[in-house]
């Protein structure tokens, strides 16, 4: 085996025919959905994407870059809330004007935030995260004559595309119709958009050198990543992916209140990544569309839903730390070699 | 001038609470360089325990003993502690620090429900204890006789906390690991019990700090992320791992709190964590942490 | 001709003197073995001089230029670089992609987020040729982290000369591998070094590793430098003897 030639097919190996297929099929099904399921479980699908993003987001940091944030909740509430101010204070209505004013709002928080958390131990990093996400909840809830306190901002539905597609898929008015199809292709091509983008940013020298990080911080400085620096990025990075998950949440949502910068979001989106298996690309989608449907189960089976999360994640760490995508790939992986011995 | 009295021994009785809080947080991250995102809950444990069982004793004891009751949520948190590091986290030390923190942090949810579970979403109260201490003046001000208690509580933790780590065997051996763990454990340190005992201290101070607290502000749901936050102030001021910048960060916090809530309410947290920010950018380590 | 001027260094760590005011100055192109007790400051002395932390006096002056205030990343640039003792490695990356991110490093490339990596057949050809001079072209697709200990203490070797450097200090390169691995180890080390023309320093704790491949050896004890001179000179030095080796020096060299 030469060299270049197991180089070469490493390479390859990121884009083989099997994981083309693979992409193509699920864009075909997530395609078709709203054609064949009832437009309640369209929604839980448009949520998953949506959720995918912000956990996609979160997992540059965690599974790329080794840091593990609790306050995650503060993008995507700036994402949100910066669609709610949008209208409540400009009339706005295009879901474009929102997307680029929640991205940048987001952008400037991570900024803010940043600045203070990679200044920081690997270890505080987190926990600092959640502190300044709480710092924007308490401003969010107490500031009430801006946000509207605990009574939240209404967000009507956006026009897609300055008003392009309105004919497709039935009346324009009816809010079910527009929200199961218009928003959900929108949301679908936004997810499809994000993930390329993510996947890119993964496999480039930037997303190297971020995972360098995560692997040996000292080494890395000692070959020239200069480590602060490149957090930084990764966070504005990460910060802007949750944001934008924030703003294509709360058309679906109609209403954004202080709860979704309240610290148990926060934990929610590191739930997901951890579930789906935060050290893959992959995992962190995967999780993020399993969590949201054990939520509806949980939160309709019992009041302490927050219990039955907890134990879950706890049980996660000590015995399945690969999470859901992670460990079948490991399963694959062993069946793989056994059937060669 | 009275204005001013006041204001000072509600900075102290602010203090008092973080501290006890804080020294926790801060005595786990030294010797284990752990950081628990539960430490929180166990404050609240020690605050729903103690309310608890003071709400069981009231009518049959007199109130002089329900001082001695609270003690026993601060003894509920250190028995949860010392439950949950050989099972929670001794698993995990030879994993990436990613591990621990989430676990501890599903330990958070789960004590956040666990609490609301047995003891129901609305808070336990128990002014009984607070009010028997009444009223005292000093220097022209009028002032609860509870909150000098606490004030008394947090300096008399504080020192004592200062004896054991400085002045005892157990102590030296607790500085030991926390400085080199391998050298301890190479040097005779059974540093699995230093480490159990380690959190079991930190637990017992957090729940002391519920407990006490508890009579004036009641045991209620969230308080445990409240305080966590708060504490973790305290703890990026005064520096990771040490008790005297805990003990600094918490005077500093308590004072700008106790102005905070006077004069800006609404933003009072964002003032804190401005601080600490500022604090951040020129001293990285903390007023008293090592680099 | 002088490659980096070491004047008057002294680091303290609380009362310990690690480092106690040390002049030396490293010619350009010698191959130079450092020697001593642990505790003597070697190691100390290569993280001062790489950026590691800062002196507490004295100054640093390399190509010409003073370097004493720069950063770990500024060194790195004119041309500073070194191996760790304790295997430094991104265990979770490629053989492969260790080279490669440090020469996408070295090239200012780990700023694009646009494009990908794998695609850039230059820097993957490089990389391929820095691990076929170290011998590990084998094991390119592998995780640094599953590869034999002799092997991640080349990549370490490797990674760090693919900065490229014209100083590369190497911290105990043959320390934790067999006594039969040694000498093939140090073979292709000094072999890449000396073809590139590469001034090395090597801190070294098997004297015949040491006494075999260096130009000159300086011997430090506690701190400061107990002498200086090819390895015929030191082995006849009765300080160094004495104090290294626990013997008499040998008076035939």
């Amino acid at each position: 085996m030469s060299a270049p030639g197991s180089v070469a097919a490493a390479t390859q190996a990121l884009l083989t025919p099997g994981r083309l297929a693979a992409v193509a099929l699920s864009l075909l099904v997530l395609g078709v959905l709203p054609l064949i399921l009832p437009p309640f479980d369209t929604l839980q699908v448009s949520y998953g994407l949506i959720l995918g993003i912000a956990a996609l987001g979160f997992n540059l940091l965690l599974g790329y870059t080794g840091l593990l944030s609790f306050g995650h909740s503060a993008f995507f509430g700036t994402g949100a809330y910066a669609a709610a101010f949008l209208v409540k204070y400009w009339g706005v209505r295009s879901m474009e004007a929102f997307i680029v004013a929640g991205v940048l709002a987001s952008l400037l928080v991570a900024a803010l935030i940043g600045a203070v958390c990679v200044r920081y131990t690997r270890i505080f990093f987190g926990i600092l995260a959640l502190a300044l996400s709480q710092v924007l909840w308490s401003l969010a809830l107490k500031l009430f004559w801006v946000t509207g306190g605990t009574d939240g901002l209404r967000v009507p539905t956006p026009t897609l595309l300055g008003g392009a597609f309105t004919q497709a898929f039935g009346v324009q008015t009816d809010k079910t119709a527009f929200l199961a199809y218009r928003y959900y292709y929108y949301v679908l091509a936004v997810f499809v958009l994000a993930t390329t983008v993510m996947w890119v940013i993964v496999h480039s020298p930037f997303g190297k050198a971020l995972q360098a990080i995560r692997d040996n911080e000292v080494r890395a400085e000692f070959v020239g990543v200069q480590v602060r620096r490149y957090r930084y990025v990764a966070f504005l990075v990460s910060g802007a992916f949750t944001g934008l998950a924030g703003v294509l949440w709360v058309p679906l949502n109609g209403l954004t209140t202080p709860e979704v910068l309240y610290w148990p979001f926060s934990g929610r989106i590191v739930f997901m990544a951890v579930l789906g298996g935060f050290r893959t690309f992959w995992g962190p989608i995967v999780g993020a569309f399993v969590y949201n449907y054990l939520e509806v189960w949980a939160v309709s089976a019992t009041v302490y839903w927050q219990l039955v999360l907890g134990v879950i994640l706890v049980a996660l760490v000590l015995t399945m730390p690969t999470g859901l995508v992670g460990t079948a790939g490991q399963l694959l992986a062993w069946l793989r070699r056994s059937r060669r011995a | 001038m009275d204005t001013l009295v006041i204001h000072v021994l509600n900075s102290l009785f602010y203090a008092s609470i973080l501290f006890l809080i804080a020294s926790g947080l801060t005595l786990v991250y030294g010797v284990m360089r752990i950081v628990n995102m539960a430490h929180g809950n166990l404050y609240a444990v020690g605050a729903y325990v103690a309310a608890w069982i003071v709400g069981l004793a009231a009518g049959s004891f007199p109130p002089a003993a329900l001082f001695l009751l609270l003690l026993l949520g601060a003894g509920a948190a250190a028995l949860a502690g010392a439950i949950l590091e050989p099972t929670m986290l001794r698993p995990l030390y030879r994993r990436p620090e990613e591990y621990q923190l989430l676990v501890t942090f599903g330990l958070l949810l789960i004590l956040e429900d666990l609490l609301r579970l047995v003891w129901g979403p609305y808070p336990l109260t128990a002014s009984a204890v607070s009010d028997t201490l009444g009223s005292i003046t000093i220097l022209g001000a009028t002032y609860p006789g509870y909150n000098i208690f606490v004030i008394l509580i947090g300096a008399g933790a504080a020192a004592a906390l200062w004896a054991f780590v400085y002045k005892t065997r157990f102590g030296v051996m607790l500085r030991a690991t926390s400085q080199d763990m391998r050298m301890a454990a190479a040097l005779g340190v059974n540093v699995k019990r230093v480490y159990v005992q380690a959190f079991t201290i930190g637990c017992f101070m957090a729940g002391l700090g519920g407990a006490v607290v508890m009579p004036i502000s009641g045991a209620v749901l969230g308080m445990g992320v409240e305080a966590l936050i708060l504490a973790f102030v305290v703890v990026v001021i005064g520096g990771l791992g040490s008790l005297e910048g805990a003990l600094v960060g918490a005077v500093i916090v308590g004072a700008v709190r106790t102005v905070g809530i006077t004069y800006f309410a609404e933003v009072e947290l964002a003032l804190l964590y401005l601080i600490a920010a500022v604090v951040l950018f020129l001293r990285p380590a903390g007023l008293f942490g090592r680099a | 001709m002088s490659l980096l001027e070491i004047r008057n260094i002294t680091k303290s760590f609380g009362d310990n003197r690690a480092v106690d005011d040390v002049t030396l100055t490293i010619q350009r192109g010698e191959f130079l073995g450092l020697i001593g007790s642990n505790g003597a400051g070697k190691t100390t002395l290569v993280n001062l001089i790489s950026g590691f932390f800062p002196a507490d006096r004295g100054a640093l002056v390399f190509d010409g230029h003073d370097i004493t205030r720069q950063s770990i990343n500024e060194r790195i640039r004119v041309g500073i670089a070194r191996s760790f003792q304790l295997v430094n490695l991104f265990d979770q990356l490629t053989v492969l992609d260790n080279v490669a991110l440090t020469i996408f490093s070295r090239q200012g490339k780990t700023r694009w987020l646009w494009t990908l990596a794998d695609r850039d057949g230059a820097v993957r050809d490089e990389a391929v040729a820095v691990l076929r001079q170290f011998g590990l072209e084998a094991h390119a697709p592998v995780l640094a982290g599953s590869i034999s200990q002799g092997e991640r203490k080349l990549l370490d070797v490797a990674v760090a000369y693919a900065l490229r450097p014209k100083l590369l200090f190497l911290d105990e390169p043959t320390s934790g591998v067999s006594t039969r691995e040694k000498a093939p180890i140090m073979d292709i080390i000094t072999a890449v070094v000396r073809a590139e023309g590469i001034t090395a320093v090597v801190i070294e704790h098997d004297m015949d590793i040491v006494f075999r491949y260096s130009d000159r050896i300086v011997a430090m004890h506690q701190g400061a430098i107990l002498a200086s001179g090819s390895p015929d000179e030191i082995r006849r030095n009765e300080q160094v003897a004495m104090t290294l080796l626990g013997t008499h020096a040998d008076p035939q060299g």
